[in-house]
């Protein structure tokens, strides 16, 4: 537990780094600052919550998209896209999946497979 | 706004779409969203089944109309020829949802167009053959492939009497926020089903076609255009024979 | 009729690590184009929207209804209590096991998500018959390994023969099972047939006791020991039968659909017109699997030589690979009937414009697949005799015919 705990909080240091980190290399063309999320206090559940269940809450509501045709609610793969892509220079939306960027950060840190943008878009949806 | 208020509010909204689709029935539906047109919050249930009454008599020959407007509002334009493909075994290994089929009557020569899918059953072959589950059919009576475990054995493909099924043979680089798309999955028409969980009630077909062959509604609701149409003109299933109960009907084949 | 003594296999270390190694490496270049299929996707493959399945599933289904046949022999053995044959159990259920086992390696390397294997194991709608066989093939494989255990110690030796009947029936089921994969499909002409199921059995008693017939040989010949004349003869005259009635099930099936109109243009696609179909059905199908097998096994002269025996085998196996491109590609060749009455003279989606059948090219990589399959049962079948007791010393006439007259 206690080394769980700490695994998390290392995790989320380095969340925290890569978020502020100045110019990081990994960001390529990435502005800072351009993602949706970044203006906003709090995802759709509590940071600590999100870094845990995440995948549980996209899971589970997959299932619910899939075979109830429930897109309404606050947990939603596109929802993540939607908040967390970054933009660079140009406007132009950046893949959340790209290296470095707010997915990929982690998941690579933490070598756990991101599969989800084999079948799924990476930047937000057109509207 | 009191709960009357609102009860009247409703019966007042669908009144006037009924009197909207009377007027402009059959087979014109603007393609328009409904005032509460909002992401569906709660699970669609067996009160509604969408289906479709096609009239082949108004398909126009060398039209692809419905197939383009499919190919865009499902990203099927975005799938790309692999580098390095054989261009005539690819066309042969694209995805395709709907298509264009002409037919030619063996005594007396009668040409007949028509477009064909998805017949969206009530007792889909592809669903009782799926191995895992992925091949289902939703309340609302929509046919539809979950992505997430098919395991892409393509034995639906085999079973399906309309060959309305498409593997993805490749890997997609860009896909639609609403149309999920990877290499490895089969994958068919599923009548818009972002559109209609979106709060709308069209598809792109109907909506792309300009010769109003295509009507598209609530088969269970009895004053839906389509049942409508259906109850006026006689029509009839594909491979009727199979006795699956298809979703989808045609006239004047 | 002597005891019976097994031994491992006992030919030169070089020889056998030269088959490993060729063997091994057959399965090595299966692998790579398997990483090749699976990286690019299946556009790299003759397989398309239209003819979905392909060679490797020719491949596969062959292997597969081969395993539940050459379990046959030792199922006559001891569900059926016949003597000669129960020292020829232990060989056929281990080829049962490797040819299951090459079989559903080509099928799930096959899958657009081979990853999601544990999906499949998860996920079940049971009227899938589809997920019906996974049980079936997992099922085969413990029931056929706890026989094999019986088979070998002697403590268990009153659970022999229950065993054995189960394993009799489960792999009656077994291919009932992978016939029906395409008996009950209503969709395809050449398909939804009850017929199929029973046929595929019939096919599996012969794929399987030829398969068994030649590795029996040739490891019975690499380290020198004796095949009785007598057995032989009794196993030629018995792959004999089977061939026959793998004809007379292809006689009632094609019968059957000749008598109903609806079906006379799918009939003359195989039997007439098809191309290549037709050539594999006449040619592979009815010659060289059956009469041409059957003529050599009853031929008074060569049907008693060795040569003879392997030579019919051989066809037997040959034919086999036609059968099952014929009911495979074949069925799925011939287009739907979906407007009965009318011709379909344009189409987005190749739906078989005025009745041409559906194009298959299969590619290398596809066949390098099925190659690989096979190698891996062979490759499984000599490390399994090399290193555990399956074959008998000898299986000379005197130790192993129980009608053996004592000189």
């Amino acid at each position: 537990m206690i080394r769980n705990r700490s695994i998390m909080l290392f995790l989320a240091g380095a969340m925290l780094g890569l978020a502020i980190g100045p110019g990081n290399a990994f960001a390529g063309e990435a502005v800072e600052g351009t993602a949706k999320a970044d203006k906003l206090e709090q995802c759709v559940e509590p940071t600590p919550v999100m870094r845990r269940n995440h995948f549980e809450f996209i899971k589970h509501q997959r299932d619910l998209t899939v075979h109830q045709g429930i897109r309404g609610s606050k947990h939603s793969l596109a929802g993540c896209i939607d908040c967390h892509a970054r933009k660079d220079a140009s406007g132009k939306a950046v893949p959340v999946n790209a290296q470095g960027q707010f997915c990929a950060g982690c998941h690579e840190y933490v070598a756990a497979s991101l599969d989800c943008f084999s079948c799924h878009s990476a930047v937000p949806g057109e509207k | 706004m009191s709960r009357t208020e609102q009860q009247g509010r409703r019966v007042f909204l669908k009144k006037t779409a009924t009197a909207a689709a009377v007027a402009i029935a059959p087979g014109v539906m603007l393609h328009a969203l409904p005032a509460a047109a909002a992401p569906r919050v709660e699970a669609v249930s067996g009160k509604i089944r969408w289906g479709m009454l096609i009239d082949a008599s108004k398909c126009a020959d060398g039209c692809s109309d419905c197939v383009t407007a499919c190919d865009k509002e499902n990203g099927l334009d975005l799938v790309d020829m692999p580098a390095g493909a054989e261009e005539a075994l690819w066309e042969r290994q694209r995805p395709r949802w709907i298509r264009q089929v002409k037919l030619k009557d063996n005594l007396s020569g009668k040409i007949t167009n028509l477009p064909m899918m998805c017949q969206h059953c009530e007792k889909p072959p592809c669903v009782d053959v799926c191995p895992t589950g992925a091949s289902f059919r939703r309340a609302d009576g929509i046919v539809m492939v979950d992505r997430h475990i098919c395991i892409g054995c393509r034995y639906c493909m085999m079973a399906c009497p309309y060959k309305a099924r498409s593997f993805i043979h490749a890997e997609v680089a860009e896909k639609l926020t609403h149309t999920p798309r990877g290499k490895g999955c089969v994958e068919s028409c599923n009548l818009c089903v972002h559109r209609l969980d979106n709060g709308e009630s069209t598809t792109a077909c109907q909506d792309a076609c300009k010769h109003q062959a295509i009507v598209f509604g609530d088969l269970n609701d009895p004053e839906s255009a389509v049942s409508r149409a259906l109850k006026k003109y006689p029509s009839v299933q594909i491979r009727a024979d199979l006795k699956l109960n298809t979703g989808i009907r045609y006239s004047n084949v | 009729m002597k005891k019976i003594h097994f031994s491992e296999w006992g030919i030169d270390s070089p020889r056998y690590w030269g088959m490993l190694a060729v063997l091994g490496s057959i399965v090595a270049i299966a692998g790579g184009a398997v990483y090749y299929m699976e990286h690019n996707g299946h556009w790299v493959t003759g397989m398309t929207n239209q003819v979905v399945w392909g060679i490797p599933h020719v491949f596969a289904i062959f292997l597969i209804v081969a395993a539940s046949g050459a379990l046959n022999i030792a199922s006559i053995g001891t569900a059926f209590g016949k003597k000669a044959y129960k020292p020829l159990g232990r060989l056929s259920a281990l080829l049962a096991i490797t040819l299951l086992a090459g079989g559903l390696a080509v099928l799930v390397l096959d899958l657009g998500q081979p990853g999601r294997l544990l999906v499949a194991m998860t996920h079940y709608n049971f009227k899938s018959i589809f997920a019906w066989n996974i049980y079936l093939y997992t099922g085969f494989f413990a029931i056929v390994a706890v026989y094999i255990w019986f088979m070998m110690d002697r403590r268990m030796k009153a659970w022999y023969k229950p065993i054995g009947i189960f394993a009799f029936v489960w792999r009656l089921l077994l291919t009932t099972g992978t016939g029906s994969i395409f008996g009950f499909l209503v969709a395809r002409q050449g398909y939804d047939a009850a017929i199929l199921a029973p046929m595929f059995v019939i096919m599996s008693f012969a794929y399987g006791l030829a398969v068994y017939l030649l590795v029996l040989m040739f490891a019975f010949k690499a380290d020198g020991r004796e095949l009785g004349a007598t057995l032989l003869k009794r196993l030629k005259n018995l792959l004999g039968v089977f061939v026959a009635a793998v004809l007379y099930f292809t006689l009632v099936y094609h019968l059957a659909n000749l008598y109903g109109t609806e079906n006379h243009a799918y009939e003359a696609f195989i039997l007439k017109d098809g191309g290549i179909y037709t050539l594999l059905f006449w040619g592979g199908w009815v010659l060289v699997g059956g009469l041409i097998p059957l003529g050599i096994i009853y031929h008074p002269g060569l049907g008693n030589t060795r040569g003879g025996i392997v030579a019919a085998a051989t066809l037997v196996i040959l034919g086999g690979f036609a059968t099952v491109y014929v009911i495979v590609i074949g069925g799925q060749a011939f287009p739907m009937a979906m407007f009965p009455g009318k011709t379909i003279i344009a189409s987005g989606f190749f739906d078989g414009v005025n009745g041409q059948p559906m194009l298959y090219a299969p590619s290398l990589p596809e066949f390098l697949l099925g190659l690989g399959g096979v190698a891996l049962v062979l490759l499984l079948t000599f490390i399994g005799i090399r290193m555990l007791r399956f074959l008998p010393a000898t299986l000379s006439d005197e130790v192993a015919d129980p009608h053996h007259a004592k000189p």
